[in-house]
């Protein structure tokens, strides 16, 4: 008989709990290169949560930071020198968006164009709960059931062998 | 009698989803397309070193000389800038074009052996190594094209290769129009 790779229980128990772990532990993959990093920290920090936020313009739902396409890497190379140069967050933003619109953008920005996607489902939310409440209202304020007939009072006696 | 609608809410949504659905598959709608924010401004700025030797530098003069003219980013390493070469040769030999190309990051050799073989349509050619001035003109690839009235203002763009019917419908009557 061929022993097999996980003889008993705890075992098996271990090797779950360690595959859990490893799980967890890795970290989502980031196309930053080593050599694109800012060697200040604090402004590479801030390079990197503008990174998260912009799309990279040819991978549909992919941020600049995720995406190892050229033209991601000429967007990240472009916010380090904005932030070296003394930019703000928002100046950032502003400087992307003025050359490739609010599609860069992951997060939409929000204004007349975009009240339906934001207001959307909060509005069918609300909606759907007003419609409930009302529903359960109205079944609270419905008459009782009118009383047991004396007929009724005896099948029951008899059902519940009383 | 107002139950018995209800009941047909599901009904209705769904037959709202499928038309939708039906309209975004016939329409010819692409959700890819992301259009371009530079349509309808000035040009962004073109300050770039001449691909060929002895040419000089390009400037945002080109873009406001008062007469239209196309600007085609291409590499010697993209395909589809292959397949629109031709339109572009055709563009400036028989309409007389004003074609700025710029090679997006190329090496200069590759770009200029590729035009060698393949035919020069431009008359003006820059070298965008790093892809800096691409950025500024929003370029997400090559190749893409802008159209430039003599004014300097960009009023057509192009993602992705030219074709037959962006010529005879587009860039024909805009180079017309303009002249």
């Amino acid at each position: 008989m061929i022993a097999p790779a996980i003889p008993d229980r705890v075992g098996r128990r271990w090797v779950a709990l360690a595959m859990a772990v490893l799980m967890l532990a890795t970290s989502p993959s980031v196309a930053v290169e080593p050599s694109e990093m800012l060697k200040d920290p604090a402004l590479e920090a801030r390079a990197r949560a503008i990174g998260q936020a912009l799309r990279c313009v040819v991978c549909q739902n992919q941020s600049i930071d995720d995406s190892a396409a050229e033209v991601a890497r000429d967007m990240r190379r472009a916010v380090r020198e904005r932030l070296a140069a003394g930019d703000s967050n928002n100046q950032v933003f502003d400087y992307m968006v003025a050359r490739y619109g609010d599609y860069v953008l992951l997060k939409p920005p929000f204004k007349a164009g975009t009240l339906l996607l934001w207001l959307g489902a909060p509005l069918v939310l609300l909606v759907a709960s007003a419609a409930i409440l009302v529903a359960v209202r109205q079944r609270r304020v419905a008459a009782p059931p009118p009383p047991l007939s004396e007929r009724e009072r005896e099948r029951l006696r008899s059902l519940l062998g009383g | 009698m107002t139950r018995r609608l209800l009941f047909l809410l599901p009904l209705a949504s769904l037959a709202l989803m499928a038309g939708f659905f039906a309209w975004s598959l016939m329409a010819g709608r692409d959700p890819a397309a992301i259009g371009s924010v530079m349509v309808g401004r000035p040009a962004p700025r073109l300050d770039l070193r001449a691909l060929r030797d002895g040419d000089k530098p390009l400037t945002d003069a080109l873009l406001r000389s008062g007469k239209p003219v196309i600007v085609n980013f291409f590499a010697s390493w993209c395909t589809p800038c292959l397949a629109e070469h031709p339109l572009f040769t055709r563009l400036a030999q028989r309409d007389g074009a004003v074609i700025v190309g710029i090679a997006w990051k190329n090496k200069p050799e590759e770009a200029r052996a590729w035009l060698a073989k393949l035919g020069d349509p431009y008359l003006y050619a820059g070298l965008d190594f790093d892809g800096k001035t691409g950025l500024d003109w929003g370029l997400s690839g090559v190749p893409e094209t802008y159209l430039i009235d003599g004014t300097g203002i960009v009023r057509y763009h192009f993602r992705g290769p030219v074709t037959e019917k962006d010529v005879t419908d587009v860039i024909i009557p805009f180079l017309k129009a303009k002249q």
